[in-house]
């Protein structure tokens, strides 16, 4: 009798569906001539001082692995700048982990909190890394529908409705991906008593903390008595334009970054020395080229809400990130119909909303981190688009 | 609001007022007002474009010129900088600290043309004791713009 032939991917992995968004990718980039609004990254190379510095360092033959919670100097000057940037005192040594990216923060943070079944909740819509690494982690991700006419915060109120006493942590992430949504800080704090009461851990991803436009990000670990139960993830790419340099930190009490780094230590090593001595070089040279980029940004944020509420498409007023998440309930298709017929008939790329979860169907993600010019053009094959399927 | 106004129209003089106004948030009466001002008051000089003349096929010899001068009482420098730059031949004309006293370039069709401008123009001014001249070999970036080409950023077209 012949054995069963055994399954060999994890039931784990296999409770992740296989993304749908994939074919869309794919038909993207097939197409010549497309004017893509479904970037996540900025359009600025990173400043060259910084790759510079980098290549400097290599030439010198700094090419061999860093300590394993990344190079001390890096530990050391990211160990400052919060503390200039939050009055936040993180201990170098013991309380600080470079990372590759946010995205191993992460998956860092869940696995390290997490045992099997255990909840973390967080906002539907939000990004599409959150909710499968808290599978992949044993969890169990329990989503919070965010509306547009709340500006897609999450509220307390809703946060408290959904714990019970398998809810371990709160997953949050503002400035935000998909929507452009940023925290009020009354919210915010509101939602920190809801974990304080609860005893929960607060894992917040930062990654666009730079990238606010008129109003102030407020960073989670800096709400009262917050700093020991909040997982702080930060990184380096889309401030300085560093996406492919892959370096991120994780910020937090002793006892949770030494979870973190022991998971780290044996999947990780360490995080790409050459992006290491970058980062170096970015937060010592300070906020210029930061600030440079956000008023740059900011022009053709402004530029594009109101390029898309002219062209039938309502837009809420994303004040971070660069994205807009503009409605397109207007047209009766769905938001993958949208922007497939969008990309066949116009050759423009948006992002489906509803890939980041149920609630952003109806919406697109447009990034603005792209030249004016194409954004004009872009708005202008959109405004044809949609006068020709309006509903009705 | 100008200096918000300036930035934009500096990387690039097409930009309309409509658009200016959408991008700053202001109204595009007042973004039109501020422009004729800074126009009027001589905040914006000119509104021209940087050309590659080389790939336009015309080709052109430049020179940049060190000159040192003896400056006169009451005027300084200023009134001999003044006998140089009044010169078309002198595209732009700096004073500065150092070694020698002002910097001239100078653009023209050939080498000749450009010599001759130093030899039987510039260096017979009264006041000016000496001239060094460098021709300039290649230019690899005029007014912030890189001739060969800026970098093509290659980014993936569509990620989350």
């Amino acid at each position: 009798m012949p054995r069963k032939k055994p399954n060999n991917t994890s039931k784990r992995v296999n409770q992740i569906a296989p993304s749908g968004i994939r074919r869309f990718f794919d038909l993207v980039a097939s197409m010549e001539g497309v004017i893509s609004l479904g970037v996540g990254e900025p359009d600025f190379p990173t400043p060259w001082h910084i790759r510079e510095a980098a290549i400097y360092s290599m030439e010198k033959g700094n090419t061999m692995y860093t300590s394993n919670l990344g190079m001390p100097e890096l530990r050391r000057e990211l160990s400052a700048h919060l503390k200039k940037e939050y009055k936040l005192d993180y201990d170098p040594d013991t309380e600080l982990l470079i990372t590759v990216g946010v995205s191993e923060g992460v998956d860092l943070a869940t696995r390290a909190i997490l045992d099997p079944g255990d909840e973390v909740i967080m906002a539907d819509p939000s990004y599409v890394s959150y909710s499968s690494c808290v599978v992949l982690a044993g969890g169990k991700a329990v989503m919070i529908p965010t509306y547009e006419k709340n500006s897609f915060e999450l509220s307390a109120d809703d946060i408290e409705k959904k714990i019970t006493d398998k809810t371990k942590a709160i997953l949050i992430g503002y400035p935000a991906n998909p929507t452009g949504a940023v925290m009020s800080r009354d919210k915010l704090e509101k939602i920190a008593e809801v974990a304080k009461r609860h005893q929960l851990m607060i894992i917040s991803d930062e990654i666009y903390s730079s990238l606010v436009y008129g109003v102030e990000h407020t960073c989670a670990a800096t709400l009262p008595n917050m700093k020991d139960s909040t997982v702080l993830l930060g990184g380096f790419s889309k401030a300085y334009a560093m996406t492919g340099w892959r370096i991120g930190y994780a910020a937090g009490s002793k006892d949770i970054i030494g979870a973190m780094f022991k998971i780290h230590q044996y999947t990780i090593m360490c995080a790409p020395t050459m992006g290491q001595v970058a980062a170096i070089e970015a937060l010592k040279s300070g906020n210029d080229s930061v600030n440079e980029m956000v008023s740059d940004y900011n022009r053709r944020r402004l530029f594009m809400v109101k390029g898309f509420n002219k062209i039938g498409l309502p837009c809420f007023e994303p004040r971070g990130a660069f994205y807009t998440f503009p409605s397109i309930k207007a047209t009766g298709l769905s938001s993958e119909e949208f922007a497939e017929k969008l990309l066949m008939e116009e050759k423009v790329a948006v992002i489906p909303g509803s890939a980041f979860g149920e609630c952003g169907e109806g919406y697109i993600r447009c990034c603005y981190a792209t030249s004016l010019d194409d954004i004009e053009e872009a708005l202008a094959r959109m405004g044809r688009f949609v006068g020709k399927h309006r509903k009705g | 609001m100008i200096k918000e106004i300036l930035k934009i129209l500096e990387n690039d003089a097409r930009t309309t007022p409509a658009k200016i106004a959408t991008m700053t948030g202001k109204p595009a009466a007042e973004v039109s007002k501020a422009i004729k001002k800074a126009e009027k008051d001589g905040t914006i000089l000119k509104y021209k474009t940087i050309i590659n003349w080389e790939k336009a096929g015309n080709e052109q010899v430049s020179a940049l010129i060190e000159v040192r001068v003896a400056p006169q009482r009451d005027v300084g420098f200023d009134s001999l900088a003044e006998r140089i730059y009044r010169f078309p031949e002198a595209r732009s004309v700096y004073l500065l600290s150092g070694a020698y006293d002002l910097l001239v370039l100078v653009a023209g069709k050939t080498m000749q043309e450009v010599a001759g401008f130093v030899t039987q123009k510039l260096a017979l001014i009264e006041g000016v004791q000496g001239t060094t001249t460098h021709f300039l070999l290649k230019r690899y970036k005029e007014d912030g713009e890189i001739l060969a080409g800026g970098e093509e950023t290659k980014r993936q077209p569509v990620i989350l």
